[in-house]
């Protein structure tokens, strides 16, 4: 809550640096940092991936395993995404019960895949009404550097990409599973999330630690494969004008089409 | 929530929705200030079927007293559905999408309350959803402006907020409860009508970028219409019939 001196002073060079438009580690305003992704790196996940965004790292693992249907969604399958900021992950993090911003992260990253229909849940019904296939994946932030939205919804994406589903059949009113047996997801498109942040007339894209400390408002969208917008979460302080939000989405379609290319590299993995 | 019904025609083929109104026309919005006796400033909204008292404290001192900030006031903001304020009873323990609101709400008001005026102070609005109807976290946000404005806390402008949404494929202002469980999607925007700012903008649902524009457009004014109505409230209380 109360800044320091030394927030401070980043804060006046990051302002000072934006006004010749620069960046405090010297990328494009419209720059997102490298993003490295390793899928499968936990085989008993059946999805599961490890990817840095900069030096902000994730690592997920989808669970898959049959469940009851919610009440009123009979014939389709759970998704379920969750996520987490591990205490190694930063000194200022403390285990315990989510705070308001890791509900808000763990809900726009999974709004994100959802809204975009990513996964066709209506493939994974094993008997309507009573029992169908549930995807949870649990994102687990182990190193924090700003935009764990981002880094979190490719986490997700990736790992959804690269797992095999089990095969189960009803026997007995019971789903009993078919040992060595696995089909691919049901991916319809691939969602990718693209987190701005506006600090006074700029725009900058994924902003990293130092630059999230000091932004008026940021805005997450999330694209879908035919380039239309299929989630939006507005954050911080302060607002957008709607100009801005028009830039937003342009920048936000733009960097996603890049951004989903080495997703679907990393998926064919 | 989530009951299905079948059937429902969205839009008709003269343009008319489900409950009777036009693609632009908001429902019947009806805002009061200053109805709580204790609280430093409140206000209560009917926005279609929802129903929703906001009441706001402060400025006062901050307890526990290390989330005070040496700066600048903080805004602090709940967001609370009654058990008995949709079909199935809720739980009335905060729900992850009530924290989640609660969070957006919080920072739509935000620019538009003058908190650097009040260093190691809080602002606290508290929301309570009697009645919910689809939109209810606009018309929350509404009811907790005008509250804000009710208590005299200094402000740099009002923050209205209205929905849009795609029904039908087609865009449409303040979708009710129906639209949103039918319909394709579905965007709450607040927006500060005289500085041009949009505080809270949300999206669920896939739309092209040009129905992103038409949808942001649409939504901005629905917001211009709520501010005429949150003025309307704000002058009936000061300098109505029966102001005190």
């Amino acid at each position: 809550m109360n800044v320091t001196i030394i927030d401070q002073l980043k804060k006046k060079k990051i302002l000072s640096l934006l006004q010749d438009g620069q960046r405090v580690d010297g990328r494009a305003l419209d720059e997102s940092r490298p993003l490295v992704i390793d899928t499968g790196v936990i085989p008993k996940a059946e999805g599961s991936a490890r990817i840095r965004l900069g030096d902000t790292e994730v690592v997920t693992g989808v669970k898959i395993q049959p469940d009851k249907p919610f009440p009123d969604l009979g014939d389709r399958g759970i998704f379920i995404c969750t996520a987490e900021i591990l205490p190694l992950a930063d000194p200022s993090v403390e285990p315990g019960p989510p705070g308001e911003d890791v509900i808000e992260l763990a809900r726009v990253v999974d709004r994100g895949i959802r809204e975009s229909g990513m996964i066709d849940l209506t493939k994974l019904v094993l008997q309507k009404d009573k029992s169908v296939v549930g995807l949870f994946v649990d994102n687990s932030v182990t190193d924090y550097d700003g935009n764990l939205f981002d880094a979190c919804s490719y986490a997700s994406v990736a790992s959804l990409l690269s797992c095999k589903i089990p095969k189960w059949e009803m026997k007995d009113d019971a789903p009993t599973l078919v040992p060595e047996t696995f089909t691919e997801p049901p991916v319809t498109t691939i969602p990718v999330s693209v987190t701005m942040g506006r600090i006074g007339d700029n725009i900058i894209i994924d902003p990293n630690a130092d630059e999230w400390g000091c932004m008026d408002a940021r805005i997450t969208i999330t694209t879908n494969s035919d380039g239309n917008i299929c989630a939006i979460q507005k954050g911080g302080q302060d607002g957008f004008t709607f100009e801005q939000l028009v830039k937003c989405s342009q920048l936000s379609i733009s960097t996603g089409a890049k951004i989903r290319e080495i997703l679907k590299e990393a998926g064919r993995k | 929530m989530g009951v299905k019904k079948t059937d429902i025609v969205l839009l008709d083929d003269k343009g008319i929705r489900c409950d009777g109104r036009q693609i632009d026309e908001p429902r019947r919005i009806m805002i009061k200030a200053g109805v709580l006796k204790n609280a430093n400033g409140s206000a209560y909204i009917e926005f279609g079927e929802n129903k929703i008292l906001a009441g706001v404290f402060g400025p006062r001192d901050v307890h526990p007293k290390h989330l005070a900030n040496t700066d600048r006031g903080i805004l602090r903001c709940r967001y609370h559905m009654q058990p008995f304020s949709v079909g199935e009873r809720k739980n009335p323990a905060p729900s992850r999408r009530e924290i989640e609101i609660s969070k957006v709400i919080k920072e739509a008001l935000e620019p538009a309350v003058m908190l650097e005026n009040f260093p190691r102070t809080v602002v606290d609005v508290f929301i309570e959803i009697l009645q919910a109807d689809g939109g209810s976290r606009c018309a929350a946000l509404d009811a907790a402006a005008v509250a804000l404005a009710d208590a005299g806390i200094p402000m740099r402008d009002m923050v209205s907020a209205c929905a849009a949404g795609k029904v039908a494929d087609t865009i449409v202002l303040d979708i009710n409860n129906e639209e949103d469980q039918e319909g394709q999607a579905d965007m709450p925007v607040a927006y500060m009508p005289n500085i041009g700012k949009v505080t809270l903008i949300q999206l669920d649902g896939v739309l092209t970028p040009q129905e992103y524009e038409k949808c942001v457009n649409t939504a901005i004014s629905g917001c211009k219409l709520v501010y005429e109505v949150q003025k309307k409230a704000l002058r009936d209380k000061f300098f109505g019939d029966d102001a005190q």
